[in-house]
């Protein structure tokens, strides 16, 4: 197998090269944690940045950021132009995630289905996800609550990706997935080509994936009857704990949902969108008072009814989740979507069993 | 790539308070640029995000009809934020459309069918739209009834055009209000599920109902079809909740794996049987 060797020493540099090309983006420290963030002009990341599995909340920020400007406008009315919207001058400079995940880079090839259909195109989303190159790390030490294997990807998932790096102690092995991982390459000057032992590669593969522990069952989900799942007696106390704050879909890579509101100052002013979240009640609620979703049990619900059924119905491009963890290891009241997916998994399984 | 999020700038260029509490207003637009118009071939049943500048944007139906050129309307109930704002503004000020959105009442299988309308309140704008299209398109159509209630008279939307269809032989009007301290009052006087009772024609394969109304008057209805024997692929229906992209995309108004945006308003009730009843 062709690999690029990129020396540790090189590493830095390579990165300072290639930031006269690129805007990049990867693990930065922030007080005791990680997010994956614009790397500040010179800053690689570092041997300590680059071991961090799991930056807190997930990289889709890179390509959908917390807050994005749609237009800009005036409603000063000697303006000719006064409320019409416009469109924000955009960066030229593309971008590159740089040590992102398999888990978390695969997350936007699932998340693509949303925001790109036969009739709309999200402009802001796809000249983003397109602009951008994905340097991923492999992941050789998994988590605990790590359950990617069964989420549709793996630690050494190539998908979504431009370029899988796997440590090998003092440097780099970088297999180039695609051309704009290779011009990235040499944006970077890393061009050292080396036959890497094939059986060395998957043998890391099948280490890493037995670290892997943790499973969710998915076989069933497709042909669980939708209304019947939602109708399912378990919601109540899967929603028990949840104090509804949001925290599960704020970490999650492959939750999409926003808001888009106006904000003026003086008479200049940004229509713009921001995550959102389906756990709060004003999330679905009508202008009239009505409120479609106003129970926990029904916001509960809607997570992992989205995400494990709708999304299945939709696109049969298996669960929207890739099995990162985040949402397990930061609930404040230890809400695990892996049990949630064994219970929607097994749905109706013992009546059938029985009925058989 | 065209931005499914860019209002077409337009032009206030009529406003008309439809009822008698004043809480709803008829908006008439005219594109600020011409070509927009065609880009907002519509057809009737969808809605679109009127847009303004520092507010936001609300999804309303679209009360005209294609056949009429020049402008578009949309009748909107002062409820919120930006609603309040639009019934506070004024002939001749520029705001922004966006649109059209979602699907349509499925006027290919309509064809050559009767139709029989129910509406009630102000869910009447997009049945508006949907009896202008059909009258322009008269040959088009077997038997129209429409079946409308209001509260009061002075609560019925496009009175003047109520008076119209009354006169025609074309279209069986059946107009109520559920109380009527007018004396010269010389429609009917009833809820909307009562005069469907009376009124409805019977049901067979060639006879679709279009309902559009409040949860309440939607709610005692289609027990009253279900009596006369309307098939449930034959109720079409049009649902509601809060959204914001209007494209499917931002996951606000989702029912089960749809969306009422992008896959409605629009759905037969059929369909909704099988959907959680989360609207």
């Amino acid at each position: 197998m062709k690999c690029i060797k990129i020396d540790k020493n090189e590493w830095a540099g390579g990165l300072e090269a290639a930031a006269s090309t690129y805007r990049l983006f990867g693990p930065v420290k922030e007080d005791e944690f990680y997010e994956f963030k614009a790397l500040e002009e010179g800053r690689a990341p570092d041997a300590a940045a680059m071991a961090v599995r799991n930056t807190r909340t997930s990289p889709r920020s890179v390509v959908y950021p917390q807050a994005e400007v749609l237009f800009e406008y005036t409603t000063d009315e000697r303006d000719p132009d006064a409320h019409v919207m416009k469109e924000p001058e955009r960066e030229e400079k593309p971008r590159a995630a740089i040590g992102i995940r398999p888990c978390d880079a695969y997350s936007f090839v699932l998340v693509r289905n949303n925001f790109e259909s036969p009739e709309y195109q999200d402009v802001y989303w796809l000249r983003n996800y397109e602009e951008t190159t994905f340097i991923g790390q492999a992941c050789h030490d998994p988590c605990s609550t790590c359950f990617c294997t069964t989420a549709g990807c793996g630690p050494f998932h190539e998908e979504g990706l431009d370029v899988l790096l796997a440590d090998a102690g003092d440097h780099y092995a970088a297999k180039v997935l695609t051309d704009k991982g290779e011009t990235f390459m040499k944006a970077a000057g890393w061009g050292d080509e080396i036959d890497f032992p094939d059986e060395e590669w998957e043998g890391w593969k099948t280490a890493a994936g037995e670290k892997i522990v943790s499973e969710v069952p998915t076989d069933r989900l497709a042909d669980i009857d939708t209304l019947a799942l939602h109708d399912a007696d378990f919601w109540d106390d899967v929603a028990f704990s949840c104090i509804n704050c949001g925290t599960c879909t704020y970490l999650c890579p492959t939750c999409w949902c926003f808001d888009i509101q106006d904000e003026n100052k003086g008479r200049e002013g940004i229509r713009y969108r921001c995550w959102d979240s389906c756990m709060f009640p004003i999330f679905t609620l009508h202008g009239s008072g009505h409120n479609p979703r106003d129970a926990k049990t029904q916001r509960v619900r809607q997570r992992f009814m989205h995400k494990l059924k709708y999304f299945v119905d939709r696109y049969e491009a298996g669960i929207q989740c890739v099995g990162c963890g985040r949402c397990v290891q930061h609930c404040p009241v230890n809400i695990d979507i892996r049990k949630v997916c064994n219970l929607m998994n097994s749905f109706g399984e013992t009546e059938s069993c029985s009925v058989a | 790539m065209k931005n499914p999020y860019y209002p077409y700038p337009v032009r206030i260029d009529d406003i008309v308070v439809e009822t008698e509490d004043k809480n709803l207003k008829t908006f008439k637009f005219s594109f600020l640029n011409p070509e927009d118009e065609e880009k907002f071939a519509y057809r009737p049943g969808q809605f679109a995000e009127l847009s303004v500048t520092g507010l936001g944007e609300i999804p309303i139906g679209i009360a005209s009809s294609p056949t009429e050129k020049g402008f578009v309307k949309f009748t909107v109930n002062k409820v919120g934020k930006v609603t309040t704002h639009l019934h506070r503004m004024k002939v001749g000020d520029i705001m922004g459309i966006r649109g059209p959105l979602g699907n349509w009442y499925p006027w290919e299988n309509l064809k050559g069918k009767n139709v029989v309308i129910i509406g009630g309140g102000f869910a009447f704008t997009t049945l508006r739209s949907s009896i202008i299209y059909m009258l322009e398109n008269r040959e088009d159509f077997g038997d129209i009834h429409v079946i409308y209630g209001a509260r009061s008279p002075g609560m019925l939307l496009y009175r003047d055009e109520l008076a119209e269809w009354e006169k025609r032989d074309d279209i069986n009007m059946h107009i109520t209000v559920d109380a009527a301290d007018d004396p010269d009052w010389k429609y009917n006087v009833g809820f909307v599920p009562t005069i469907t009772e009376e009124k409805a024609p019977e049901a067979d394969e060639n006879t679709y109902a279009i309902v559009c109304g409040p949860p309440i008057m939607i709610k005692f209805t289609q027990p009253v079809l279900d009596n006369r024997g309307y098939g449930h692929d034959h109720i079409i229906m049009s649902l509601e909740n809060r959204m914001k992209c209007g494209i499917g995309m931002c996951s606000h108004c989702n029912v089960g794996p749809v969306f009422v945006c992008k896959d409605g308003p629009v759905f037969t009730l059929d369909q909704l049987n099988r959907l959680p009843k989360e609207y």
